[in-house]
Order: structure tokens, then sequence, then C-alpha cells
């Protein structure tokens, strides 16, 4: 809904809007990309290079982010327990290699054997987060954290064979890295990709995206996408309404840990690697900051706010190491992402937009 | 009143009523049972290490529970203080001041860092009302990066760094580990006494003695009374007059400085400060073992944190080796003993807020059948 009425405005009632509902912490980090871009020519990098970057990397990461939305819809807060669906994600691609797929068809296979697990996962989280209504954030972290430790443990113990991504000296075991040379490797971004000298676009992978984008912008215009919408906006009042505000928000989380399977499965395709063990820990974070800085709240969340949060975050990840270290001799844009990210998730949590629980 | 009655009954009542109240701890209890002979250690080594750890980590953990007092949860933002005592322990590795000196005046450098730090998280947390874990859990990281902003970039240009034994090559910034071999276990080790090759450390246990005592007589002042009312409930505690917001500052204040002090205590004993990585776990691990000592998010005693230390550690030590017994992989018991950590902390947040949850629909049913009407369930 959100979608909808933004884009239905005008170039410049929109930017006005958006100056408005952006808030000043946002409007600081669009203002300091821009002076990155402005910086980049004159300290020699490419801003072609850079841009091309850019958009590789929204690629990679923007539908993991787009996964923060149907649980922020549905009043259960932000995703932190992304990495659950991270690992339906990486089963699917150490199963697809351990089946023996190659090439494209690799990538489809992991998607269609990371949604059984996506979907039994995101059932008993949902189940879980009906439970502890009001504490979903907390618990959800804490979730995720559990599920990546006790993954550790069974990629391991679980009997994969491929000699690919098993340990050489032992025989199994998976490694802490798998290559996907060969498999599906840069399959999406070098679809339909457009050349034009040191930019490049790599239309498959954002084509995979829109695609995806759409199908949750127009599910969030059905009839159970607006239940959903009611039951995060107002419990009370969506109850009353006749909506079964435990269903729609089940429905909401299983979305989301399907959405961040892909997510993962998108982004190793653009990365060239499989990370397990404890790669996802961290990678709620990113995604969670990257849609606050596109402007959502705790509870309400669009795709707009998706594209922006996910181009603006990535500018700032891919920018800052080649700009600032060339102005300031100084390697600070590990430090900068962490305090830029974390900086806006806790200007989210003191926001006191929270609907009522 | 409820202690006075448990006291006076009989021994197999205590039992059965501590099985039924403390799942978490006796699950532990289960757990070490099964992994002790599994894992081949003579009771001697078990003894020592867990003194030792206790010793190390014990003090960390008190400084958890003023906030639970407070009702803000359980205080992830202590790694505020932790980087505190950090900081506090650089310059004195950088001034090359040995041992107790050292320690004590590390922690009096970390003292102001702690209260301004703790202010900072209390102002956020008062923002942040009802949300306070997930908060303060983010307040860690982002303070991780202003850390590592002052740490690595501004120590040497900005805030002079004489030794460069501590600095990076580079010039500026301080190195990965700090070594602290001229304090090592010097706390531990003055006054310490060994018992059949058991090491005591005797002066590490009577600061942390002191402090305990310091908790029960701080539950009976002014201040005491007024975090407990503001734990119970804010709003009638702010009815009775009591400074919600100030008294919720100073539990930050209070955890964060006390967590600084911990922190000191907690690498001199381990000899050498890793700079980047050594407050980047604490805040978890301590949680994990308050938990784990039968606390629970709104709930928590000294008996606990005793309880949960000794439980935590063991499972510490013998998980690894239990697990390379049984599976023939060391890395098992690693991730094992990693996995349960976080699995105890959902299962208490989930015990806790499910709790939460039904007494507050038992309280909106009551409403709903004293109204009559619909609008009250929850």
């Amino acid at each position: 809904m959100n979608a909808k009425t933004s884009e239905e405005k005008t170039a410049g009632g929109r930017i006005q809007g958006l100056i408005k509902s952006f808030g000043l912490p946002r409007l600081i980090i669009a203002g300091f990309l821009l002076l990155l871009f402005i910086a980049s020519p004159f300290v020699g990098a490419n801003i072609f290079t850079q841009l091309t970057n850019v958009i590789n990397r929204f690629g990679w990461n923007a539908i993991l982010v787009l996964a923060m939305v149907p649980m922020v819809q549905s009043g259960c807060g932000l995703n932190f327990g992304l990495p659950l669906g991270i690992i339906s994600g990486l089963l699917g691609a150490t199963l697809s290699i351990e089946f023996g797929f190659t090439g494209g068809l690799s990538f489809f296979v992991a998607i269609a054997l990371a949604t059984p697990f996506a979907l039994i996962l995101g059932t008993g989280y949902g189940w879980l987060l009906n439970k502890i209504k009001g504490g979903e954030m907390m618990i959800a972290t804490y979730v995720g954290f559990s599920a990546v430790s006790f993954m550790c443990m069974m990629w391991i113990l679980l009997p994969y064979h491929a000699p690919n991504m098993v340990w050489g000296l032992s025989g199994k075991g998976l490694r802490t890295t798998i290559s996907l040379e060969g498999y599906y490797a840069q399959v999406l971004s070098n679809f339909l990709k457009i050349k034009i000298g040191s930019f490049s676009i790599p239309v498959g992978n954002l084509l995979f995206f829109a695609v995806l984008a759409l199908a949750v912008w127009a599910f969030f215009h059905t009839k159970t996408g607006t239940a959903m919408t009611a039951a995060g906006s107002n419990p009370t009042f969506a109850k009353a309404a006749g909506v079964n505000v435990d269903k729609m928000r089940m429905i909401s989380v299983i979305m989301s840990t399907w959405l961040a399977a892909i997510g993962i499965l998108v982004y190793e395709q653009g990365f060239g690697f499989v990370q397990i063990y404890m790669a996802p820990f961290y990678m709620a974070l990113p995604a969670v900051s990257a849609i606050l800085i596109g402007g959502a709240s705790v509870n309400k969340a669009s795709i707009l706010n998706v594209i922006i949060g996910t181009f603006l975050f990535q500018g700032i990840v891919t920018m800052t190491p080649t700009v600032m270290n060339s102005i300031i001799h100084m390697d600070v844009s590990e430090v900068v992402r962490i305090i830029v990210s974390n900086g806006m998730i806790l200007y989210a949590l003191t926001r006191k937009t929270e609907g009522s629980k | 009143m409820k202690n006075n009655t448990t006291t006076q009954m009989s021994f197999g009542k205590k039992l059965r009523r501590f099985l039924s109240d403390n799942p978490v701890p006796i699950m532990f209890i289960i757990i070490c049972a099964v992994c002790i002979p599994v894992s081949g250690f003579s009771p001697g080594y078990l003894l020592n290490e867990i003194m030792t750890r206790m010793g190390r980590n014990t003090f960390l953990i008190l400084c958890l529970l003023i906030p639970i007092m407070a009702g803000m949860g359980l205080n992830f933002g202590m790694t505020l203080g932790a980087m505190a005592g950090e900081i506090g322990l650089i310059f004195v590795a950088d001034w090359q001041i040995y041992g107790i000196p050292g320690v004590v005046l590390a922690m009096i450098i970390s003292i102001p860092i702690s209260i301004v730090l703790g202010i900072f998280c209390g102002k956020v947390l008062n923002m942040a009302k009802g949300r306070e874990m997930i908060t303060s859990y983010i307040i860690s990281f982002f303070i991780n990066g202003v850390y590592q902003l002052v740490v690595l970039y501004m120590m040497g240009p900005i805030i002079p760094i004489k030794h460069s034994s501590i600095r990076l090559p580079r010039g500026y910034g301080i190195r990965n580990t700090v070594s602290l071999l001229n304090m090592r276990q010097c706390l531990d080790n003055l006054m310490s006494i060994t018992i059949k090759g058991v090491k005591i450390p005797v002066l590490t246990f009577i600061i942390v003695g002191v402090l305990c005592l310091f908790f029960v007589w701080f539950k009976k002042t002014k201040l005491g009374q007024d975090m407990r009312a503001v734990g119970q409930d804010m709003e009638v505690a702010r009815d009775a007059g009591i400074n919600v917001e100030r008294t919720r500052i100073i539990s930050i204040v209070m955890s964060t400085v006390l967590a600084g002090f911990g922190m000191v205590i907690y690498i001199q004993n381990m000899g050498n400060l890793p700079t980047y990585t050594a407050h980047s776990q604490i805040g978890m691990f301590c949680i994990a073992a308050l938990l784990i000592g039968g606390a629970s998010v709104d709930h928590a005693s000294i008996k606990n944190v005793f309880l949960g230390v000794i439980l935590f550690h063991l499972m510490f030590i013998v998980a690894p080796s239990t697990g390379t017994k049984i599976t023939g992989d060391s890395m098992i018991g690693e991730y094992f003993r990693v996995f349960v950590s976080y699995g105890v902390i959902t299962v208490a947040l989930t015990m806790y807020e499910t709790k939460k949850r039904r007494i507050k629909s038992r309280a909106g049913q009551q409403l709903k059948a004293d109204q009559k009407g619909d609008e009250a369930d929850e």
C-alpha cells in the first residue's frame, strides 16, 4: 500500500515527501553517499567502475533486504531471525551441489530444494513468534544465533560426499567456503548483461529482483496482503474486522524466511562462494539497517524502502573504502560501516512509531 | 519470607521445589553429569579450572543484576563497561604500571568512561522503553564501532601512546593483542591458597564477596527500593514520586561501571588483552551464565550468579573434549557449547515472554469479565 501511494506521486512531490519522511539520519547518509560519488573522480577512482560495483552489490543484497518487508508489515518487527532463512538457502545450495547438478540448473534446483526447508523452519519460527508477541526482535536474534550454531554441528555431521564441498583429507565435513565455479556463480549476473566500456549492468540479476519485488508488491494488494498490513498496523482493530492475526503473522514469517533463502542464493551467485558455518551469523544486521536507511520504520516498510535502502547502504559499503582511503589514507571503511548501520538501527528502535501490540 | 520457609522445609521438599523451580539449571547439571565422565578430566583439574574461572568471571556477571532489578532486562550494554575497562588497561600498559597499582589505576581510568557511556546507554534505553534488550544489544554494536574508531585510529595521533610495543607498526592504533604479562593474575596470586593442587584466588573472591554484600545492602537503600519499584511498574513508581528516567539511568551507569571493573579483573586473569575481540562475546557469555544459573529476565539473585558461573564453565571445559570423544571431531564440542549458550538464552527469553503474555491476557480477561465489554481482549 505504501509503495503504491509513493509511486503515484509526481516526481517533485515524491522528493518533497521523501525529505519529510526520510528524517535527518537518512538525509545525512544520502548526502554522504552523494559526496562520495562527487569526490570519487578527484581521488582517481573511475566513477563508472564504482557505479558498476554499487549496482552489482545492490543486485546481490536486495532480496535479503526484501525479506524484511512481510514481517515488518505484519507487525512482527524487524526480522533479526534472517539467518534461519539463510540456513534454508544454504541447505538448498549444498544439496543441489551434492546431487550433482551443475551450471544454471543448479541454481533453480537449489531454490526448489531450499523451499521445503524454508517452509518448515518458517512455520516453526512463526509459531514461536506468535507465542511471544511483543518480544519478537530479541528472540528472533537468538533464534537465528541458535540455528546458525546448531547448523555448524550439522555441517560437520551430515553425510555430504561431493568432493568439491568436503574437506580434502578426511573426506567428510563441509568446507567453510565452497566455490560455485562450474555451478551457479554469476548465473543471473551474466544473463542479459549490458556492457558499455567500464560500466556494466547485470540485467538478469536486477530482473530477478524486480520479479520478486513485484510479486511481493502484488501480494500486498491482494486480500490476504491487505489483511496482513491491517494485522500489523492495528492488531486489535484487525481482529475486530475478522482478520486472523496469528495466521497473517505466520504467513508473513514464512514469506520472510523463504525470501531470505532465495536472497542468500542470489547473493552467492554474485559472490561466487557458498559461505557456511559462522558466516550467516551477522547477516541480519546489514539487511536490517539497509531497509531502515531506506525509510522503513519498525512497523512499516515498502518495496521503495528496500530499493533506496539497499542502494544507499551498498553505496556506502562499496564507496567508502576507495574514496575515503584515498582522501585520508586510512582504512576507516569498516568502522564507518559499523557506526552507520548500527546507528541507523538504534535510531529506528528509539522512534515512538510502534503500533499497539 | 519465602526464603525463610524454604530453609525450614525438609530436605526432600526443598529438593522437589528446587527441581520444579529451576528447569534450566537441572538440565545443565544433567549435561555436565553426562559429559564429565566421558571427557576424562580428573576432579582436581576440573576443580582448579572452575576456581580460576569463577574468580575471573563472577564479578562481570554480578554487574547484570542491577538493571534486572530496575526492570530493564538483561543488560547487553554491559559490553560498554567492558570496553571502558579495556581502554583503562591500554593506558596502564602504555604507562608501564605493573601489578596491583596497574589494576587499580585501570579501574580508576575506566570509571569516567563507563559513566559517560552508561549515561548515553541509559538515555537511549529510556527512549526505547519496552524493547530495552534489543536496543542495548544494538548499542553494544554501535559503541563497538566507536571503540574501534578511538582505539584503531585515534590512539597515536590524537591520544598519545608512547610505547611502540602496543602500537601498530604503521604508527597509530593499538595492536591486536596487548600483553599484560606484568600484571598477569597479580590479583589472583596475592593471598592465594593452594589446597591439594587447587589454587584458590582468595583476594578475588573477597572482592566478589564485598560486591555481593554491597548488593545485599544496596537493595535496602532508598535508591535500591526505588529501582525495584520502577522494575515492578513504571507508572505506579512515577505516581509515587520516583524519577523513573533518572533511576533507570543510574541503574545502567552502575552496571556499566561495575562491568568495567569486572573486565579489568577478567583480563588481569587472562594476562593479555585481545584489543578488538575481548568484549565482543563477553556480554553473551555472561548473560548465558546468569540464565543457566536459573535467573530470568525479570528476576535474578546472587545465588543464580554463582550456580550459573559454575555450571556454565563446567560445560565449557568438558564439552569440547566430550565432543571429540563421542564424534571424533574436535570442532563439534566447540560448536556445541556455543549452541548451548545461544539456545539457553533463546529458551529463557521465550519462557519470560510467554509468562508475561499469559499474565497480561489473564489481566485482560479479568478486565473483560469486569466490564463485560470485548475491547479488552488481547
